[in-house]
């Protein structure tokens, strides 16, 4: 049934293991590259984490120094751009990979060799920008590098400008590729108003990344010319603009924010369905809720900016679209509370991780408010209170509702359950652990407590300091925590129970699959005829409306003799995508260190990997081949491109 | 099945739709290197300015790059008729209107360069140069890929029926020359007119 027997010819040679080390390295199945970001993830936020511990050592107590005020710029800087580029997003990757073509009804991505080149780029872009440790020191201008602090060689910004920009390159190839694949790709019948909520989301974070992208970019490319070729752009001598730096750095930011938010909102209102035993409350309100934040979402940047140079009619006009865009936002939450409303529910972790996620996003949220009020803002700029407020947002929210989704997919992903009494034990001390290190901040921040700053000064007195203990406190019992969830994660891959194909009794297709989901995802590619397609498979009204069950088998896709006559096109795993990006190195460093023999050995090995990849042969000839495809209207449009 | 296909595709080749997509990206791209170049039209720190520009010859050399938007399209329409020899020749034109284009502009550059007008000279300086340079590195690329679609159709690996990767290459090719337009108007005309009337 598979074709990766299919004989190969062509120029060059082509991987053909798909298990195996070298079958890990050359593959373009949309899962195991999931699997791929996944893994490289926990290693990073292992990293993040570990400089986030040095953070609440240091600041444990007033007038410390257990780091260097040179070291602690590092790592506060480092801890937020791994948090950020090397955790939240790739975590995100990690979902969108193996979820967006099981819950569409696809057998990959639209560009499977492309999807391996993101892959590849992230796990490089990330250790190039670890790499700068040992290359006289990380990037220590803080996540956001405003210039001209940024621009100068003191601040090693320069690694920053170059790893941002290898992650970014990552992350457009993925938004075009996840673009395509759920305009193009979706099963017979899955009309758009069909899609799962979390496709709607990836759908909108993707083109969120794929406009916010281009302009860091631009941003970045600025500040790399300055601080290594001589560039002016933000060289007040010379009469550049600091501030135009904010602005781009900003209008890229602020869309990041609901880049990293929108995919867990997704997540949640997948799983708040299936626990509460309802279907997601006002679906369509979710659905325009999140395409109103894309939208308003690159109209509030400057809500960043409000102590800048920006003038009273700007700030005024970034405030209320700033408290405009709170309104869809509501509306999502409102949305998630009615679906609970009246619900069965099972307090099972995935649903308590999402009921956290609720919970203290709303906190985040309401701390956010506070912060488009102009004078609010002005007074609480630059404090612990902004620390406290993303945190919330963004550990309490987009982390919860992503650990909701590894407990809730990981026995789709490997056929095991994870154990549900190491799971709570996980959340209660998780959920203990992240309110006492970010609640007191607000009341640090309030009292004046500045962030960014490597001293805890003893002039603000008893009281902030016991909340910077609290504060540290609280990093201990995460730590012990995320041993849990580590200790729970292995155990259950080795030895959990077994999860069955449907261990949630859920809604949507990616569950109508065995567990772990076989190479081909789907034997047959189902029809759609309902938003929801598994449970309504499953279960019919009574008059009352109550649900009835449906005898298995009922359905038209388990045609027993349709198993055998489709033939099944799988994309090739490929040599080049790891190549390719290897490419990166040389051409960062020579980036870095205004080396130019260095950039051209670096761009013209990308280019070579490139024609390497395009010139490589493929199993099944060309897609426009006749000789080996017989395309038909259907078959073109959701053929695999190589 | 062909009857749900339409509600649930684009009806687009995917290939193409991930270069429109890419595209849409590419605009936001330029868009804030122009952004950044009109905030600093004025930051000449001593240095030259905008009088600088020669205009009768970059109107030459952007003549050149929309013509060579024609002779794409003319390949495009060669391949789709299966006609190989001539889509190679309008292949070919175009990438050497291509190359003709990226020659002028590094003659242009030289010419500032030795009027005083370096990347490090002031915020103008470094605006023009990498919103330029950007521009000329995509039309780089372009000719890259124009070249690179001559020899791969010499070798067979792209087929008389395969118009969509000529078609492909031509929205790039497409874009890069819109691109110039604005630039050329915004970037050039408009202030260089303002300078002097």
């Amino acid at each position: 049934m598979s074709s990766t027997t299919t004989e190969r010819k062509g120029y060059s040679g082509r991987p053909r293991k798909l298990d195996g080390f070298t079958g890990w390295l050359t593959t373009t199945d949309h899962k195991k590259i999931g699997i791929m970001y996944f893994l490289t993830v926990l290693v990073f936020f292992a990293l993040g984490g570990f400089e986030s511990g040095f953070i609440r050592w240091q600041l444990a107590q007033a007038e410390q120094s257990v780091l260097t005020e040179e070291i602690y710029n590092q790592f506060f800087t480092m801890h937020g751009i791994t948090m950020v580029f090397l955790v939240v997003m790739p975590l995100s990757a990690a979902f969108f990979n193996y979820l967006i073509p099981l819950m569409i009804g696809a057998r990959d991505v639209a560009f499977p060799r492309l999807n391996a080149f993101s892959y590849w780029a992230y796990l490089f872009g990330g250790l190039f920008l670890y790499s700068s440790f040992a290359l006289g020191g990380a990037p220590n201008g803080s996540w956001v590098g405003y210039a001209p602090l940024s621009t100068d060689a003191v601040s090693n910004m320069a690694f920053y400008a170059v790893g941002i920009n290898i992650l970014g390159v990552s992350s457009l190839a993925a938004a075009v590729n996840f673009i395509v694949t759920i305009l193009n790709m979706r099963a017979p019948g899955m009309t758009f108003m069909r899609m799962p909520v979390f496709i709607w989301m990836a759908l909108v974070t993707n083109f969120l990344l794929l406009f916010a992208l281009p302009i860091i970019a631009v941003a970045l490319f600025m500040l790399n010319i300055d601080a290594v070729f001589g560039g002016q752009f933000f060289e007040p001598a010379t009469g550049g603009d600091p501030v135009l730096y904010q602005h781009l750095f900003w209008l890229f930011g602020h869309p990041e924010v609901y880049i990293m938010i929108l995919p867990a909102m997704g997540i949640i209102s997948e799983i708040l369905p299936v626990n509460a035993r309802k279907p997601l409350f006002g679906y369509a309100a979710v659905v325009f809720a999140g395409a109103a934040i894309g939208f308003i979402g690159f109209g509030v940047w400057a809500h960043h900016m409000f102590t800048s140079a920006i003038g009273p009619v700007a700030r005024s006009a970034f405030a209320l679209s700033t408290m405009f865009i709170a309104v869809p936002t509501g509306i999502k939450i409102f949305n998630w509370v009615f679906t609970m409303w009246g619900g069965k529910l099972r307090f099972n972790t995935p649903m308590l991780f999402s009921i956290g996620f609720v919970s203290m996003f709303t906190i985040g949220g309401l701390s956010g408010v506070t912060h488009a009020i102009v004078p609010h803002n002005a007074q609480q700029h630059d404090t612990y209170y902004v620390v406290a407020h993303f945190h919330y947002v963004l550990f309490g929210g987009a982390l919860f509702g992503l650990i909701a989704g590894i407990y809730f997919w990981f026995p789709k992903v490997t056929g095991k359950m994870m154990s549900e009494k190491l799971g709570k034990l996980h959340f209660w001390t998780w959920l203990l652990g992240f309110n006492l290190t970010f609640g007191p901040m607000h009341l640090s921040g309030l009292l004046g407590q500045p962030r960014r700053t490597a001293v805890l000064p003893g002039e603000l007195g008893a009281t902030v300091e016991l909340y910077n203990l609290l504060s540290s406190l609280g990093f201990v019992v995460l730590f012990g925590s995320a041993l849990v969830f580590l200790y729970n994660l292995i155990t259950s891959v080795k030895r959990g129970e077994a999860a069955g194909d449907d261990p949630w009794d859920a809604r949507t297709l990616e569950w109508i699959t065995p567990s772990p989901t076989p190479y081909e995802n789907f034997h047959v590619i189902p029809t759609v005829t309902h938003r929801d397609e598994f449970w309504h498979r499953k279960y019919a009204e009574d008059e009352a409306g109550r649900a009835i069950p449906v005898p298995a088998g009922a359905s038209e896709d388990h045609d027993a003799a349709a198993d055998h006559d489709e033939h099944i096109h799988m994309p090739d795993p490929s040599y080049w995508p790891l190549v390719q990006t290897l490419g990166f190195f040389p051409f960062g460093y020579g980036l870095v260190f205004g080396n130019f023999w260095l950039i051209g050995v670096g761009l013209a090995w990308l280019v070579i990997g490139l024609y390497g990849w395009i010139i490589e042969p493929v199993a099944e000839g060309d897609d426009d081949d006749p000789e080996d495809h017989t395309p038909t209207s259907g078959a073109r449009a959701t053929a695999t491109a190589h | 099945m062909s009857t749900d296909v339409a509600t649930t595709t684009l009806g687009i080749d995917h290939r193409k739709l991930g270069m429109w997509t890419f595209l849409g990206s590419e605009f936001l791209f330029f868009g804030a290197f122009v952004s950044a170049y009109l905030l600093y039209l004025d930051t000449t720190a001593g240095g030259p300015g905008v009088e600088i520009f020669d205009i009768p010859f970059t109107s030459i050399s952007s003549f050149v790059l929309l013509m060579s938007s024609l002779t794409m399209v003319l390949a495009h329409h060669a391949h789709t008729k299966g006609d190989m020899r001539r889509m190679r020749m309008w292949i070919l034109a175009t990438a050497g209107q291509g190359a003709v284009f990226l020659g002028g502009q590094v003659f242009e550059f030289n010419v500032f360069f030795r009027e005083g007008l370096e990347l490090s000279t002031s915020p103008f300086a470094s605006s023009f140069y990498v919103l330029t340079g950007f521009h000329g590195l995509h039309v780089f690329v372009g000719i890259l890929l124009l070249s690179s679609l001559y020899v791969l159709s010499l070798t067979g690996k792209i087929k008389p029926n395969q118009d969509v990767k000529t078609e492909m290459i031509g929205l790039y090719w497409h874009f890069v020359d819109i691109i110039w337009v604005v630039i050329f108007t915004v970037v050039y005309l408009i202030p260089e007119i303002a300078v002097i009337g």
